[in-house]
């Protein structure tokens, strides 16, 4: 059987994948898939915690499931942030989009 | 080293190399692409773990629609996230991977100072019913059934302002 170290080691890593992703990408999109991958990281503990631990209390399942969502808020909000900045000031670099009125 | 393991492994090393590819490549489809192949990966996980309707929703909901979405926002915006022959990350990217490697070394010292880090799962009873568990959950008071109604009026406010925010008022 696997032990829960192995997945808690794995999430870890695909955590800090993510956050080099939004620390170190220019392009807002490229920054928000980092984020989606951060948010996975997450739901891998969350259901393995679940499993190992507490298997008869079904509340890690239903908070990823909650996690679903919110990521599926977050992408619906932000890609259209994105386009309305890329309509309006032709650019999606962060470091560009630095003014509240133009 | 049994089967399951290895499973483990191989699926582990793919979803993190096509992680760290949808984060470094310089092609955004790509790394939307990328995106997709680790998102598959903890899909598999969640099979593993035996949350079965999780791994259904990781394919529908984030690979059907938010990595498709991605994909079409990449798209309109082509001639910057494509076109650019510098490259994608900024000029700390130095500093970000430093902040990274130190992070999972601390978490990874972190998680192993805990007593249950060895621990390996109970054999669950093949009548046991997640699924149906997870159902009556989201819908019971006595359980979380304030937390799916927030999520849901969420999922609305999100869906009102993502249009008012996207829309051409000049068209």
């Amino acid at each position: 059987m696997i032990p829960i170290s192995w997945y808690l080691v794995f999430s870890a890593a695909l955590f800090t994948i993510g956050l080099f992703g939004v620390l170190a990408r220019k392009n807002a999109v490229a920054i928000l898939i980092g984020v989606e991958l951060m948010l996975n990281a997450a739901n891998v503990n969350l259901v393995a915690f679940w499993r190992y631990v507490t298997p008869d209390a079904i509340g890690g399942q239903v908070f990823a499931v909650i996690v679903f969502a919110v990521a599926a808020a977050e992408v619906a909000v932000g890609l259209a942030l994105i386009i309305s900045i890329y309509r309006r000031r032709n650019t999606i670099v962060a470091e560009e989009i630095d003014m509240l009125k133009y | 080293m049994t089967g399951i393991q290895i499973i483990f492994i191989i699926v582990a090393v793919v979803t993190l190399g096509a992680g760290l590819m949808s984060v470094i490549t310089r092609n955004l489809v790509h790394a939307a692409l990328w995106l997709v192949l680790a998102l598959l990966g903890v899909a598999i996980f969640f099979v593993l773990l035996n949350a079965s309707f999780l791994a259904v929703a990781q394919v529908v909901i984030y690979i059907g629609a938010i990595a498709i979405l991605m994909i079409f926002t990449i798209m309109l915006t082509r001639r910057v996230a494509v076109g650019s022959a510098d490259s994608q990350l900024n000029a700390n990217w130095g500093w970000a991977a430093f902040i990274a490697v130190a992070l999972f070394a601390g978490l990874v010292w972190l998680l192993s100072g805990w007593n249950g880090f060895n621990i390996t799962a109970q054999q669950m009873s093949p009548r046991t019913d997640t699924i149906r568990q997870l159902g009556t959950a989201l819908v019971s008071p006595s359980a979380y059934v304030i937390p799916f109604e927030v999520a849901s009026i969420l999922l609305l406010a999100a869906l009102v302002g993502a249009i008012v925010v996207a829309w051409d008022r000049k068209s």
